[in-house]
Formats: structure tokens, C-alpha cells, sequence
């Protein structure tokens, strides 16, 4: 009888304990919600966490942005931005993948270890120079400096993830698609990227969300207001004003937020398993 | 026979064009900005002008003239200090205390994965700036709780740590990794321990431990080389502040490139900074002989 009552104990002690975490985890982002609606002397010196009225004005207020740049621009900014970059990163990061994963080519060693080495390869050191490099193209205060390293695969973390994936599919796959006669980009294109779907969408959503979030390189290539994304101009409604009216910054931060949380909730599954296989083969 | 093998050979040199994307941006993005950067750190240098070869003077002026680098290379190497293992032991224990038979589950796991989906968000930053203000909603909960108001962002003793709190509270993506490792974990051994007279601490360090090193291992590899390039939080939360308590050497690096558009110097940094990563790197390999543990070794 003790037994099974410490048993109980124990269990609701449990629940406790994880609930406890979880307020931690998500009042933060609960909290900036509700302050959307309050006034500045509503949110300092105060734990309340309801407003005193709810009212979409500093929605209404911060969405104007500064000067004739409101948030519609920095939105379309932000994807113009992200999705390209998102599909050239998916894209180059499948070719190479398959040409690591299913050929036995001379160098291929040294190469793949060389693409490993430069998982490791902080973007502090090349970004002065890959600055001055884009800066002769014209690049800067542009997206390219975005997309060229989506597009020549520089985040080996992409291809390394989808190398992994591909060796677990059967070789004999492409085997009986070249002795039908199929070449191999055909092999690639039909036989094995519907089957690499789960973890294509995976990596996109990781780049997805790396783009999104970024700011060092935002803040760096991109100097126009004009094109600024969300980051930037979050960044940038701190400075404008000498009073700053939290409940504005904090509706913009919220309308910022939103579509990574969305997205999480629409592939919680893909997330979760792209980030339990990528840190488990290796 | 013959004929046949050479159709192999030739299917297999087509696989230079699949990985073309990635030779190219090796070359041009990977290699040369490198290679570059490492002959900038000895020069004096700023975009349009041509690079003037001045030998170890940037170096020189780092090490022993510019009052802030060794305060800069201390905060990086606190902040990392602080959030590597910080993050990961907390993550290990969650998992840990996860990893069993909840009703759930799902839902806990996703809860806990939310604030890690915003790692290097400036919209975080900023309510974690709000949050933590002398007036924020932080010192209000400390005075409602009857304990003295705490300077977060205003004194030197605290501002670096708020910042690592940031951090460590987006376990989350860690944590999911563990808890997929722990559940791979044969149960076998658990019951062969348990007959032995184990208990829950020799459990730990015999079974789960080496288990799942593999997995801490990338982790910790990971995190380290994530923490000592640390931007946007130091950037974003007290821009260095105060008195240059958070100055870590992103922020400074990027001070003296992009602000300065000091950018010979600015790659001496940059070198420091790499120095630092190489050096964490080659520890953790160095050791991860001692307690990384491979199934198939």
C-alpha cells in the first residue's frame, strides 16, 4: 500500500517537474504575445500578464515600419530572400550528394573529407574576403550574396545529412535502373529523389529557418532599408525612436515569430526526425 | 567483360558534374577566402585599396596594444565555457528524465524543442533585452518573490551570464537528439546491469554514457564551434556592453571590418577566432578516444 502510494507521489512529482520546464520554456514567447497590447507602463515594474485592453493598434502601428518602407516590404524581403536560397541549398545539395553517395570516382576520398573538414570551417574567417569578392561583383546590397552559397553547396551540413540518407537506400535500386537503360541523371531525377523526399523537406526547413533567423550576414551584405529583412528591420526599430514603445517592437517581433512557429507545427515530424537521424549516423 | 567495366569507369567520372555545385563553391566561397584572409591578417587593407604588406603588425597590435582583444578572447571563451556545457548537461538530463513512459510525450518533446527554433533570432533577442531590463518583467518577478532587484544588462557581473541564459535555454534541439539516442539504447544491458547489482549512477557511466557518446560527441563538437563565433545575442542584447563585458570577439571582429572597414586587422581577429576553433577541435578529438565509444570499433 505504501509502495503504490509512493508510486503516485512520485509520478505526480514527475508531471510537476515537467510542467515547471515547460512554463519555463514557452512563457517567454507567451508573455511577448500579451505585451503586444500593453502600453509601456503596463509592462515594466509589472508580473501581470494580461493586458489591460486588447487592441490591434500597435499591430496596426509597428506594420507601418519607418519612413515609406513598412513591413510588407521587409516580408517580401525576407522570402524573396529565404526561399531561393532555401530551394538552391535543397537542389545543389542533392546533386553533390548523389555524386558522393553513388559513384567511385578518383579523389573521391579527399574530396569527401574535405567537404567534412569544411563543416568545420567558421564563417568568420571567410567572410572579409567573400565580402571584398562580392563587393567586385556588385553583389553587395543584393541577395546573391545569399544564393551563390546556396547554390555551389557551401553549408556542408546539407549535402553530409542527404549522403547519409542515400546510403541507406539499396543500391540496387539504381543498379536495375541502369541496366534498363536509364543514364544516371535520369536514374537520379526518377529513382531516387522521390524517395529522398522526407529528407530533402528536412534540410529545407532547416535552411528555411537559418535564412530566416539569420542577421551577421544580413547585416553585413544588405545596406538599403529597402531591403531589409524582418531581422534588420526589428534590429533597426530599437534605434529610430528615443522613446521606444515596447508593444510595437514587441507586436513586430511577434508577427516575425509567427511563420517559424507555424512551420514548426505544420512538420513537427520532419523537424524532429531530420534532426534526430542527422546527429545519429555518423 | 571487359567492355562492361568500362561502361563503370565511365558512368562513374560523370559524377565530377553532380558534384561540380560543390567544387566550384569549395574553390571560389571555401578555399580562397581562406586562403586570403590568412594574407590580409598581415596586411593593412580596406575594401578599394590594395592590400599593404606590413608583416606581423596587426598581430602585434592585437596582442599587446589593443586594450580590448584579451578582454574580448576572455568573454568568447567564458560564454562558450558557459553555454556549451551548460546547454548540453541540461539537455542530457531532460532526456534523461524523458525517456520512459510519459503520457504526452509528443507534446512535452515539442514544447521544449520551441525556443531552439529561434537560435539567432533578433525578435528573441530583443524580449530577451525587454525581459531583463532594470524595470522588465524579470527584477518584477524577483521583487514579487521578495528577492533584490538584479542588474542584468547594466552590470558587468551579470550581463555576459543573462546572455548565456539565452542560450542555454534553447536546449531543445540537444535534448531531441538525446532522447532519440537513449531510446536506442538496448534495454538488454540495463537488465544484465540491474542483476549485477548496479546502481543508478554506475548505470550511468557504464551503460548510457558511453552509449550515447557518439551523439554527445557531435553535439559538443557542434555547440563549441556555434558558441565561439556568438553574434547576434552579444549584438542585439547589450551591443558589447556594458564597459565591454559581452564585447565577445564576433561582435569586435565585426566592429573593426565592417564599422572601421578595418578589414586587415579585422582578419587578424578572424584568424584568432579560427585559432581558438582549431584548438577546441583538436582537444575534443584529442580526448574523444577516451570516452567516445563506437559500436562498431
Amino acid at each position: 500500500m505504501k509502495r503504490r502510494m509512493n508510486k503516485k507521489t512520485k509520478t505526480v512529482l514527475d508531471y510537476l517537474i515537467i510542467i515547471i520546464i515547460g512554463i519555463v520554456m514557452i512563457y517567454p514567447i507567451i508573455w511577448m504575445f500579451f505585451a503586444t497590447f500593453k502600453t509601456n507602463e503596463e509592462i515594466f515594474g509589472s508580473v501581470k500578464l494580461l493586458p489591460e485592453h486588447f487592441s490591434f493598434q500597435y499591430y496596426i502601428e509597428g506594420w507601418k515600419g519607418t519612413g515609406k518602407v513598412t513591413y510588407t516590404n521587409f516580408f517580401l524581403n525576407t522570402f524573396l530572400l529565404v526561399i531561393p536560397t532555401t530551394i538552391f541549398t535543397v537542389a545543389s545539395a542533392a546533386l553533390v550528394a548523389y555524386g558522393f553517395a553513388r559513384f567511385q570516382f578518383p579523389g573521391k576520398k579527399i574530396l569527401f573529407m574535405l567537404l567534412i573538414a569544411m563543416m568545420m570551417l567558421p564563417n568568420a574567417v571567410v567572410i572579409i574576403p567573400r565580402y571584398t569578392l562580392y563587393n567586385q561583383f556588385k553583389w553587395v546590397n543584393t541577395y546573391m550574396p545569399f544564393y551563390a552559397p546556396a547554390l555551389l553547396c557551401c553549408n556542408s551540413f546539407f549535402p553530409y545529412m542527404l549522403i547519409q540518407f542515400l546510403r541507406g537506400l539499396p543500391k540496387d535500386l539504381d543498379e536495375s535502373a541502369y541496366i534498363d537503360g536509364c543514364g544516371t541523371l535520369k536514374t537520379f531525377t526518377h529513382i531516387l529523389l522521390p524517395l529522398m523526399k522526407p529528407a530533402l523537406f528536412s534540410a529545407g526547413l532547416f535552411q528555411f529557418l537559418w535564412t530566416y533567423n539569420d542577421y551577421f550576414n544580413s547585416l553585413i551584405f544588405i545596406n538599403s532599408v529597402k531591403k531589409y529583412p524582418i531581422s534588420l528591420a526589428l534590429r533597426m526599430s530599437l534605434d529610430g525612436e528615443s522613446v521606444v514603445q515596447w508593444g510595437k517592437v514587441m507586436a513586430m517581433s511577434t508577427v516575425a515569430v509567427i511563420p517559424v512557429i507555424v512551420l514548426f507545427f505544420a512538420c513537427q515530424r520532419y523537424f524532429v526526425e531530420g534532426i534526430a537521424t542527422s546527429g545519429l549516423k555518423g | 567483360m571487359k567492355k562492361a567495366k568500362n561502361n563503370v569507369r565511365k558512368r562513374d567520372m560523370k559524377a565530377y558534374w553532380y558534384i561540380l555545385p560543390w567544387l566550384l563553391g569549395f574553390a571560389i566561397l571555401q578555399l580562397y577566402p581562406f586562403v586570403s584572409s590568412f594574407i590580409y591578417s598581415f596586411a593593412n587593407y580596406s575594401v578599394g585599396s590594395k592590400p599593404e604588406f606590413i608583416g606581423l603588425c596587426n598581430y602585434e597590435k592585437l596582442f599587446t596594444q589593443d586594450k580590448e582583444f584579451w578582454n574580448s578572447l576572455k568573454v568568447t571563451l567564458q560564454f562558450a565555457l558557459y553555454t556549451v556545457p551548460g546547454k548540453l548537461i541540461l539537455a542530457l538530463a531532460v532526456a534523461m528524465f524523458l525517456n520512459r513512459e510519459i503520457k504526452g510525450i509528443n507534446f512535452i518533446r515539442t514544447v521544449y524543442y520551441i525556443p531552439s527554433l529561434f537560435g539567432g533570432s533578433v525578435a528573441i533577442a530583443i524580449l530577451w533585452r525587454l525581459m531583463f531590463l532594470d524595470n522588465g518583467v524579470i527584477n518584477a518577478m524577483l521583487s514579487r518573490l521578495g528577492l533584490p532587484n538584479v542588474q542584468f544588462l547594466g552590470d558587468t557581473r551579470y550581463a555576459l551570464k543573462t546572455i548565456c541564459a539565452l542560450e542555454i535555454w534553447q536546449f531543445g534541439s540537444s535534448m531531441v537528439m538525446f532522447l532519440a539516442a537513449l531510446k536506442q539504447v538496448p534495454k538488454s544491458l540495463y537488465e544484465a546491469a540491474e542483476i549485477d547489482g548496479a546502481g543508478k549512477i554506475r548505470k550511468f557511466f557504464s551503460i548510457t554514457f558511453p552509449q550515447i557518446s557518439p551523439i554527445i560527441f557531435f553535439n559538443l563538437l557542434n555547440q563549441t564551434i556555434q558558441a565561439l563565433q556568438n553574434f547576434t545575442s552579444a549584438s542585439v542584447i547589450t551591443e558589447g556592453g556594458p564597459l565591454k563585458a559581452t564585447n565577445v570577439l564576433g561582435l569586435k571582429l565585426y566592429k573593426e571590418g565592417f564599422a572601421y572597414f578595418k578589414m586587415g586587422y579585422a582578419s587578424s581577429i578572424s584568424w584568432v577566432v579560427f585559432t581558438v576553433i582549431v584548438s577546441f577541435t583538436l582537444i575534443i578529438f584529442g580526448t574523444s578516444k577516451l570516452w567516445v565509444h563506437y559500436a562498431d570499433e
